[in-house]
């Protein structure tokens, strides 16, 4: 028993001196992707990755957090490279210069889906505006991430151009505060409506009880950018990975990946790649 | 109900075909929590065995200071050792943030209160007699509290299952600072977050019922430990 304790310990102890020397000589060959849940929750980036560490030989750790946390992260200088999509903030991002350069890498669209029943009568209806007033009007319940993600952003903006401009002081109106699938999640439990990335909601296969109400409106083009952090604000970053990946992203072979992500496993692809659009 | 029969079954069926990914995590979660356990012993024990026999001004205040501790919100020590860790943070050069070492980190912040606190009642309840046996025998400094960790060792074994149940069971810090990552830092309980929200609740589960199987053997251990001090 004394002896099985004791190598225990020593093991242990092993683990951890060994961690702390890996993590010492790893600052160049490793790459901190941060990154939103939809693409993590889609799967896609499980596709993406190893392709990518065995390639390179780089070893890359995602952060799924929301769009918002992740460009702050970046600012910061806390990650490398930035996958986002929250074309606001992302502007404002580059032009406070904490960028190095920013591409397309693929859009999808945005989703409106609801209860079954929709109570609203949302369904058929092809402009987005007039779909979140009916919302509005009829009361239903309307879930919101309320994280400061991509998706939350839009849906703000969005409900911006309704009669009613803003729907946080309405009972109907409740924030998850959680990522897309967990909001998916409380949207279907709990009869309600809500926005979604068109990956997330189909990787999630909430179709029969969540199905989607309403597509197709120009205003609910989701836009996905690669974007590299400035290596001059911080001395940290990884800036030759960071290009790296970004060329990864861009590059012909992968696009077509991406655009074949989810036809065999949903019967359509999850994004659109669009890497040729040139940006800054 | 449907749902938690189909759920139950799926985390049975991933459980009992050895599922690979299941039992890395597993192995993971055991071995950051046993590392940050006996660190925090390490840390812990001396201190609270000083606090409980060592007479100086402000002594009371470090007692309760530590009593406080144990209440410590794992979300609150994730934030702390996150906002040190990261790179743009003063200890960000070690770039240790999303490592295994981060992990352990935040479970020793977690774990060292709930141990000194619990040392402290354990060496306090000892009955005083003991203390002059031992001066009696002739004892050094580190002898005398070799001795005393021996005597009050059935109390000081339960800090040492309390230490290991709050890490192993709590998911905030271990998510801020190990950041999830899939073959690293992954454990059972952020894995179960995760697969949550990804609407895939039969993995979830899987990992749930690995967990609870832990913590029952953990108040089994306890219970048995109790009953042995008291026939005692």
């Amino acid at each position: 028993m004394k002896y099985l304790f004791k190598s225990i310990l020593l093991f242990l102890l092993l683990f951890s001196v060994s961690n702390i020397l890996s993590s010492c000589y790893s600052n160049n060959s490793t790459l901190l992707l941060a990154t939103t849940t939809s693409t993590e929750n889609s799967g896609l980036l499980d596709v993406l990755v190893p392709i990518f560490e065995e390639e390179s030989g780089i070893h890359i750790k995602v952060i799924a957090v929301g769009s918002g946390a992740a460009l702050r992260m970046g600012s910061r200088g806390d990650v490398d490279v930035l996958l986002v999509h929250s074309e606001d903030a992302e502007k404002l991002f580059m032009g406070k210069g904490f960028g190095f350069d920013r591409h397309s890498v693929m859009y999808n669209d945005f989703i409106l889906v609801g209860p079954v029943e929709d109570p609203a009568g949302i369904d058929g209806i092809d402009d987005v505006i007039e779909a979140l007033d009916k919302i509005a009007q009829s009361g239903s319940k309307f879930i919101s991430r309320g994280d400061a993600s991509g998706t939350h952003v839009r849906e703000k903006l969005l409900w911006s151009y309704t009669k009613i401009q803003s729907p946080l002081d309405k009972d109907w109106y409740i924030e998850s505060g959680q990522g897309m699938g967990a909001t998916l999640t409380i949207t279907k439990e709990t009869g309600s409506y809500t926005l979604s990335d068109r990956a997330t909601w189909l990787a999630m296969m909430n179709g029969d009880l969540l199905p989607l109400l309403m597509e197709g409106d120009a205003e609910m083009l989701n836009r996905y950018h690669v974007i590299t952090v400035n290596p001059e604000l911080h001395r940290a970053v990884n800036i030759n990975g960071a290009k790296q990946f970004r060329d990864f992203l861009l590059k012909p072979s992968i696009q077509k990946l991406i655009g074949e992500y989810g036809i065999k496993k949903y019967g359509q692809s999850l994004f659109t790649p669009n890497a040729e659009i040139e940006l800054r | 109900m449907n749902l938690l029969l189909e759920a139950v079954q799926e985390a049975w069926s991933l459980i009992s075909s050895g599922d690979r990914e299941i039992f890395d995590i597993t192995f993971r979660t055991l071995l950051f929590a046993g590392t940050s356990t006996i660190i925090s012993l390490i840390i812990g024990l001396p201190l609270g065995i000083g606090l409980a026999l060592m007479h100086f001004p402000g002594r009371s205040w470090l007692v309760s200071l530590s009593n406080a501790g144990t209440g410590m919100p794992p979300v609150v020590a994730g934030l702390v050792v996150s906002i040190l860790l990261w790179r743009s943070g003063p200890l960000g050069s070690l770039g240790l943030i999303y490592s295994p070492l981060a992990i352990i980190i935040a479970q020793v912040v977690i774990a060292t209160p709930l141990i000194i606190a619990i040392t402290v009642a354990a060496v306090m309840s000892l009955n005083p007699i003991i203390h002059l046996q031992i001066r009696a025998m002739g004892a050094n400094q580190i002898q005398y509290i070799f001795l005393i960790a021996r005597e009050a060792r059935l109390p000081l074994l339960v800090a040492v299952m309390a230490g290991f149940g709050a890490v192993v069971s709590e998911v905030g810090a271990s998510l801020m600072v190990g950041g999830n990552l899939s073959g690293e830092t992954r454990v059972l309980t952020t894995a179960a977050v995760l697969e949550v929200s990804k609407g895939r609740f039969g993995t979830a589960l899987a990992y749930g019922l690995i967990l609870i199987f832990f913590v029952i053997i953990i108040a089994a251990i306890l219970t048995s430990l109790q009953q042995r001090s008291q026939r005692k």
